[in-house]
């Protein structure tokens, strides 16, 4: 979940659960009885799969685009345009299968956005293939979880459907069983609420599933529909380049197609520059530490010890042993395991630069306390977010003692 | 003038280079010339001219592509894999690797050993695109210690 306010999220979530709520405490167990014991079962299964497309679209990654680090956005010539004042509205054309389309700078990112991706405001992500921003779900709909809102917006349409005939169906028997409508509602109140609110719903899910289904016949987001990004300017035709050749082939690839890897590491630590060259190419771009006494063949007395990688330092938050995982302040002490792991990446990176002294010293220590404290935003922000690690540690380091 | 639209014309430089604390960083931007999968543009930067050949870079590139083309093709077994992972509401991800992860393992191997093999002992290393969030292939090209001019460098290690 990347919106900041989840309150319609958490309304979204008590509307649904508290609709099912009454379904099964008033209508299930007079029409298991009377009727079948199908029915609380069907409606049990339909509400577990909206439920479970729910949390699904509300907390994986929707397909963030991670930001330009600032070497990458030089690059691309964006340090020109800030220095000059006003920079002017940056784009690029390029061709998508014979078809002109613009790409946009984007100045958050500082990047050239990829066809179809948009920058969400409130998210402030650039969204890979965005749809929109579904306050509903708290979430952007995006490359990575628009299978997964489709899947929540045709399973609680559903829903809308099953509750609302099921609370009918409860009236009408009760209401014939004991002669006239105003008994039948005195007796169950709830089955007349609970078929309000399915009765106010249900049009505009019904309305969004019917739309989506569309959407995803022709390959278009709910983005490029409302900018008219396809639709026919002055007479000229302007097809959608990225649809495939017919509406079933569309379907299958946007909803079952392979799924994009995130691209974003949502718990892992922000490395230090140059941590993924290999270490001779580290030490060669770094200064020497003292210009004469070393000889060229071996600059440097003891190797770089790589830096960790995001996930390695994920995979040695799993490994730290049990006594340190198992006590009460467990989180705290991987925390300090890891940032321990940290900052003895940053003092090799301070001795290598052969400035020793109280300076570097305090320096170090400076920084390890910001990186702590990074480290320590992070993990609280994402402890919730861990519905699809792509990477699960390998059986024997998560069994080490 | 459509020929200003082609990808690697001159508003869209398929290569930039910029001089960094480590060594010269060149990047590889992303072909959109087919759609929004992921393809690299195979144009040879001319910073990379004195220490390798066009071929074998061109080459680790189409690689690299034919790899992403794969992880992106939807076959009958992806189909398979996306149905069977809505039936189960999409609880299937929790436990198994999908399609494109297994793919992207492989580029990354493919790269570490590209690397290792031919591009690091000529003073250029490949970055894995995952880690520029498939954005960009970073190139740094740098002046290895033990080398006294690059050119020196690259045609003494043709030679072993």
């Amino acid at each position: 979940m990347t919106a900041p306010h989840p309150g319609v999220f958490l309304l979204t979530l008590a509307l649904i659960c508290g609709t099912c709520a009454l379904h099964f405490a008033f209508d299930c167990p007079f029409l298991a009885v009377r009727v079948s014991a199908a029915v609380p079962a069907a409606g049990a299964a339909l509400a577990a799969t909206t439920l479970a497309a729910l949390l699904r679209t509300a907390l994986s990654d929707p397909g963030i685009i991670p930001r330009a680090p600032p070497h990458e956005a030089e690059a691309a010539g964006a340090a020109e345009a800030e220095a000059g004042g006003r920079p002017p509205p940056r784009a690029r054309e390029v061709l998508v299968r014979g078809r002109p389309v613009k790409l946009k700078y984007c100045f958050t990112c500082k990047m050239f956005r990829p066809p179809r991706a948009s920058h969400c405001s409130l998210c402030d992500n650039c969204v890979e293939r965005f749809d929109h921003h579904c306050p509903w779900v708290g979430n952007c709909v995006g490359r990575r979880n628009y299978r997964y809102f489709y899947l929540f917006v045709v399973s609680l349409s559903f829903l809308c459907v099953w509750v609302f005939a099921c609370a009918v169906a409860h009236l009408a028997l009760l209401a014939r069983g004991a002669g006239g409508a105003a008994a039948a509602l005195r007796q169950s109140p709830a089955s007349a609420l609970a078929a309000a609110v399915c009765f106010l719903s249900v049009w505009s899910v019904l309305g969004l599933a019917g739309f989506h289904t569309y959407l995803a016949s022709a390959d278009r987001t709910t983005n490029e529909d409302i900018k008219g990004s396809f639709s026919s300017r002055r007479g000229v035709q302007n097809p959608n380049p990225y649809s495939r050749a017919n509406a079933c082939a569309n379907c299958w690839h946007v909803l079952c197609g392979p799924l994009a890897p995130s691209l974003i590491d949502r718990r892992g630590v922000v490395p230090p520059d140059g941590h993924d060259l290999p270490p001779s190419f580290a030490a060669a771009s770094r200064p020497p530490p003292v210009a004469f006494v070393a000889p060229p063949v071996a600059p440097l007395p003891a190797p770089i010890s790589a830096p960790p990688r995001p996930r390695d330092a994920a995979r040695a938050l799993q490994a730290t042993p049990p006594e340190a995982k198992g006590s009460s302040s467990g989180s705290y002490s991987n925390l300090f395991a890891l940032g321990e792991e940290a900052r003895h990446a940053y003092t090799n990176r301070s001795l290598e630069a052969g400035e020793g002294g109280a300076g570097s010293e305090a320096a170090e220590a400076g920084l390890s306390a910001s990186r702590l404290r990074l480290l320590l935003h992070t993990t609280m922000i994402d402890a919730a977010l861990d519905l699809d690690d792509p990477d699960p540690p390998p059986p024997h380091l998560a069994l080490a003692p | 003038m459509a020929n200003n639209r082609i990808p690697s014309g001159p508003n869209t430089p398929g290569s930039q280079q910029t001089p960094t604390q480590q060594g010269i960083k060149i990047f590889i931007q992303r072909d959109y010339s087919e759609g929004t999968a992921v393809k690299f543009q195979t144009r040879f930067p001319p910073e990379l001219e004195d220490r390798i050949d066009r071929q074998t870079f061109e080459y680790t590139i189409e690689k690299l592509n034919e790899h992403f083309d794969m992880a992106e093709t939807a076959d009958c077994s992806t189909y398979c894999e996306g149905c069977l992972a809505c039936l189960t509401a999409y609880f299937i991800y929790i436990c198994t690797e999908t399609h494109y992860e297994k793919h992207l393992r492989k580029i990354s191997k493919y790269i570490a050993q590209q690397n290792e093999r031919v591009y690091n002992p000529r003073g250029i290393h490949l970055t894995d695109p995952i880690l520029r969030g498939l954005r960009v292939i970073e190139v740094t090209i740098i002046d290895l210690p033990n080398c006294q001019s690059p050119t020196g460098n690259s045609t003494q290690l043709r030679h072993t």
